[in-house]
């Protein structure tokens, strides 16, 4: 009854989305402002459909209904209540019902909250959502639908996958998904600004609220993975440049180009046409993301060419949104009028800059994710892609784009001052130089760039330092009145400051753990000392214990430092029963921003345990560097300037920019 | 309809990557300078059963074979390169993660720069026909730079002042 009741909620939400991207367009035409209101009204009906279905698929894995083949295959009657409700997206469909109902939320939002949009431009843009929201329905329901019924319902489910089994697949895949659909918004803005052939700085000051948004909620999902990565995979990689991983990569990349160039638009009214085509790429590399992952086409070609239905579907979606955007950019991409001039040395052209070297690391990261697939496909030919090609061609590309970095910011806009800006960051430059030579010194004969790329991260973060104590007159004013004017400054100001002193930590700590990452790959018996740079592990025994759904093996290791207690870690194995396969649970202790980590392998004969234990120096510094990033995204989201239905006194100062 | 085994986990980012314990205790080689470069090369060879996994994160029993396949060569007094040379004869170019430049790989590896410097040649090129563009009514923009340099410092102040409480 509830997976009926689920199904059909879903027909509803179709039919609502085939309503929403037609009957406002025809308003839009008319100029019928009730026929354009019906955008709203359907816009927030199709929410609470969505929020329906999503909710009955919830309650049928919460009660484990396995006659619903979609959580006989992925549920388990044993598992944990926390599971069970987020074994709802750990599979192809529900995952796929998780996207459509956050698509269903943020049209949802901007009906409700785009009370100050022009009510034709509103009613454009949730037409372009319904026609997206449409697709996807269709798709669900035509080759992936959660609420099948089985002819003869089994006694009990096949259990989740044991490495999904985590708290990471709680928060991860909403996260990502918040990220990847809200970069519908500025899809769908960006397509009505073109139909409309309209676009001025009010339409930037709107898009980049809901840019901000996905952005931080994609920085932060893409952190998460990569930490679940980390601890739950058993061997410390956080990265692998695996290509579902630059498919979440690649919408960050040009993401944050758009939230850099949406700044010009807004602030110089320049920029226009890029900045659209940016909207739609964006939002275009998410679907490709999304196509990447649920066609199959990754694991191979032939996979996807044995059993196609799924990939074809999306895979015309696909083309479909991306071809008809692009389209209908050159059409229209030349109505718009140009904006604002600067000189090369400038705010704006520090942001260019921005937006050129961000282009190209997410051009690289798109071909070498599709390279291998079209080389297959065109010759049959299979080459691989992997890390040690990203590292090779990727990074070199963030050396001048963190360079110029700190400059960007205190540029003015128009024409800057680049001599003054270098006096102005000198500070900057000699923490740098600093860190450098005592880098240099404190690891002798070690890999000498190293201690170059630390010095660029601080840098970076000196740099914002520098930003706002320049902004504040810190060190020239007296404190009180620094401080007043820190309290004056805008949001987006501190904003700005955390989310590039967040690059320069992560920076810094992703260099330190790969350059002196040590590790002790060993077979111990109870008893047993492993020596880590400069910390003894002693393995005290291994127990047996039996968890909910699942028998695991767990290994005691006291720490100790120079004879001083640290602490007990306890990595275990389990083994999950229902599907036959083992997890390893990494034991991690953190020492300031380091690490010490330990997972174990096979049990061998007599007692002993192959394990294999990591030294990861500041190795946290790597995710604290995105939070830093979303924390200044949030701030930045605070600026009254941004907040949606702008107060008065932002309005009067906008009245006063040059009308250039 | 099959079930793609990837497409599980796929939701997340993790591949269904086989729990790893990749370096085995017993494969580690003696002297620790040949160990270190047998780590190195076997982070640029790919497990041909796994996905996108390099021998030395993989478990797989062909990424042990393959490892211990390596040590051996290295064993033997081989380059580096004798022994990538040695790898590829027998597996194909499918088994190095960076790929070498070829005909076939050149689009791959130039892209990154091309797009750079076409970039970069675009940006400049535009600069220079708008500022030809805006040179035809030089008068008409110094005066508008001088009104907004005070217009800028007007809502300079302006910003300042209208901050809440």
């Amino acid at each position: 009854m509830i997976a009926e009741a689920g199904h059909y909620a879903l027909v509803l939400a179709l039919a609502l989305a085939l309503i929403q991207s037609t009957v406002p367009i025809i308003g839009a035409r008319l100029r019928d402002p009730a026929l354009m209101n019906v955008a709203r009204s359907t816009a927030l009906a199709q929410l609470l459909f969505a929020g329906l279905s999503f909710l009955a698929l919830t309650t049928l894995y919460v009660t484990s209904d396995f006659s619903v083949a979609n959580v006989f295959e992925n549920s388990h009657s044993a598992k944990p209540l926390l599971y069970k409700i987020t074994g709802v997206w750990g599979n192809h469909e529900g995952s796929m019902l998780l996207w459509v109902s956050i698509l269903a939320l943020f049209g949802g939002l901007v009906a409700a909250f785009g009370n100050n949009l022009p009510l034709s431009l509103r009613a454009h843009v949730l037409a372009v959502q319904g026609w997206i929201a449409a697709a996807f329905y269709l798709f669900i329901l035509m080759t992936s639908n959660p609420f099948l019924r089985l002819a003869q319902p089994p006694l009990e489910g096949r259990d989740l996958n044991p490495v999904l089994q985590d708290i990471g697949l709680a928060v991860h895949p909403p996260m990502l998904y918040l990220g990847y659909v809200g970069f519908s918004i500025a899809f769908s803005f960006a397509v009505a600004a073109l139909i409309e052939g309209r676009i001025d700085a009010a339409w930037a000051r709107w898009v980049r609220p809901w840019t901000l948004v996905a952005w931080i909620f994609l920085t932060l999902g893409i952190a998460m993975g990569s930490y679940w990565a980390y601890y739950e995979l058993g061997w410390g990689g956080w990265w692998f440049w695996d290509p579902v991983e630059n498919a979440s990569l690649m919408p960050w990349l040009s993401g944050t180009a758009l939230l850099h160039s949406a700044v010009v638009m807004e602030k110089r009214n320049a920029l226009k046409v890029w900045t659209i085509l940016l909207a739609i790429l964006t939002f275009s590399l998410s679907l490709l993301g999304t196509f990447l992952v649920r066609s199959g086409v990754l694991t191979s070609v032939h996979a996807f060419a044995t059993d196609p239905t799924r990939g074809v579907f999306i895979l015309l979606i696909l083309c479909v949104f991306i071809g008809g955007s692009l389209t209908l950019y050159m059409w229209r991409a030349s109505s718009l009028k140009q904006g604002g001039l600067f000189a090369p040395i400038s705010r704006e052209g520090a942001l260019v800059l921005n937006n050129l070297f961000l282009t190209t690391a997410c051009a690289t990261v798109f071909i070498g994710t599709l390279y291998p697939l079209a080389l297959e496909m065109l010759t049959g030919e299979k080459i691989s892609v992997g890390a040690p090609f990203f590292n090779l061609t990727f990074g070199p590309l963030f050396v001048p784009l963190l360079l110029a970095m700190p400059f960007g910011p205190l540029l003015a806009w128009k024409r800057g001052d680049l001599r003054g800006v270098t006096q102005r960051l000198m500070a900057a430059g000699i923490a740098a130089l600093l860190a450098v030579a005592l880098v240099w010194a404190w690891t002798t004969g070690g890999a000498a760039l190293a201690p170059l790329a630390i010095g660029l991260g601080v840098f970076v973060i000196s740099g914002s330092i520098v930003d706002i104590a320049e902004r504040t007159m810190l060190f020239r004013l007296p404190f009180g009145a620094a401080f007043r004017r820190a309290r004056g400054l805008p949001r987006a100001a501190w904003g700005t400051a955390f989310a590039h002193a967040g690059i320069g930590v992560a920076l810094i700590g992703i260099v330190c753990e790969s350059t002196w990452n040590t590790e002790y790959i060993g077979t111990m018996q109870p008893n047993d000392v492993a020596k880590l740079a400069g910390y003894e592990l002693t393995l005290k025994d291994v127990t047996q214990r039996q968890g909910p759904n699942f028998r695991e093996s767990i290994a005691r290791f006291r720490v100790t430092r120079g004879g001083d207690e640290i602490g007990e870690m306890t990595p275990s194995k389990r083994n999950f029963a229902a599907r036959q396969s083992s997890t390893t649970e990494a034991a991690l202790l953190s020492r300031g921003a380091s690490q010490l980590y330990i997972s174990l392998g096979e049990e061998a004969a007599g007692g002993a345990v192959a394990v294999r234990m990591y030294h990861k120096p500041l190795v946290l510094m790597i995710w604290w560097g995105p939070v830093l990033m979303a924390f200044g995204g949030l701030l930045s989201l605070s600026d009254r300037r941004l907040r949606v239905g702008a107060p008065k006194p932002a309005k009067a100062s906008r009245a006063l920019q040059p009308a250039e | 309809m099959t079930r793609i085994v990837a497409s599980l986990i796929a939701v997340m980012f993790l591949l269904a990557a086989p729990l790893a314990h990749a370096v085995q205790p017993d494969e580690i080689m003696k002297d620790p300078a040949q160990e270190g470069r047998a780590r190195n090369l076997s982070k640029e060879l790919r497990c041909m059963v796994c996905q996108n996994q390099s021998i030395d994160d993989s478990d797989a029993p062909l990424a042990r074979d393959l490892r211990l396949l390596v040590r051996e060569r290295i064993a033997t007094g081989e380059s580096d390169k004798q022994v990538l040379d040695f790898l590829v004869a027998r597996y194909g170019e499918f088994v190095l993660l960076k790929p070498r430049l070829n005909l076939h790989t050149l689009l791959l590896w130039l892209l990154t720069p091309l797009v750079l410097i076409g970039g970069g040649f675009a940006l400049w090129w535009h600069n220079r026909r708008r500022g030809r563009a805006a040179g035809d009514d030089d008068a008409v923009m110094q005066l508008t730079a001088e009104e907004e340099a005070r217009i800028e410092r007007l809502i300079a102040k302006e910003t300042v002042q209208d901050k809440p409480v």
